[in-house]
């Protein structure tokens, strides 16, 4: 199943597309935290300090563990309204 | 209480009395309602804007804006809430936004669509990427605080 992840907004401007982090990889890079997924798919990019995170469409922060089957997002501060 | 996300023009007015007409079990019930409706400006920080495009989180979106209603309605004793929010290409003077609450008295109206709101401004997760009239296009990256 896997870890899906996605970006919004400028952050998909600046990581690229969503990403599937299947079994392997998270076993591989030891993958346990959304800060974990950020720097796997960041690889070296510096993390806006700005940036707001979502397990399964919740608000989290960076040391909140993720597991098979999460979906990660990954935005910069809300503008609607 | 219901919350809708839309992908074209809308007019809240009209959605507005289609709504309340739907309410005919809240009649004699509330004895106020308070309406917000966000349009569209054609200028922001210092420049002329002709296009905006509103991106937002399909499913996050609906689940925020759904949890928002339902504290506003354990807090302020709503009777009934209505959210209608515009995606995708928008133009100058489009309504983009509509806030409407039923409650028996004007205090909780005022209060409550006021915090639906805000809160929505500032949690609910939509992103505005607005088209200058030079053809540049940019994120905007905050929202002005409301109170």
């Amino acid at each position: 199943m896997g870890i899906a992840v996605k970006f919004f907004a400028s952050m998909r401007d600046l990581m690229g597309d969503d990403r599937e982090l299947d079994a392997p990889i998270i076993q591989q890079h030891n993958i346990k935290t959304v800060d974990d997924i950020w720097n796997y798919c960041a690889a070296g990019k510096e993390r806006p300090v700005n940036v707001l995170v979502a397990v399964n469409m919740d608000y989290v922060d960076g040391t909140t563990s993720v597991k098979d089957g999460d979906e990660v997002a990954f935005f910069p501060p809300v503008t609607g309204g | 209480m219901s919350v809708v996300i839309l992908p074209e023009a809308f007019n809240p007015w009209q959605l507005l009395e289609d709504y309340q007409q739907k309410m005919s079990e809240l009649d004699g019930k509330y004895g106020a309602t308070a309406v917000f409706v966000g349009t569209m400006r054609d200028f922001n920080e210092g420049d002329n804007i002709s296009q905006m495009f509103l991106e937002h989180y399909p499913g996050m979106t609906e689940k925020h804006l759904e949890k928002i209603c339902t504290q506003a309605t354990a807090d302020y004793g709503l009777l009934d809430s209505l959210v209608v929010h515009r995606v995708g290409k928008i133009n100058p003077n489009d309504p983009i936004v509509l806030v409407a609450v039923w409650t028996a008295h004007r205090k909780q109206a005022f209060e409550a669509c006021r915090e639906i709101m805000e809160d929505l401004k500032s949690r609910a997760p939509f992103w505005k990427k607005e088209q200058l009239n030079t053809g540049k296009k940019r994120w905007v990256e905050k929202n002005t605080k409301g109170y």
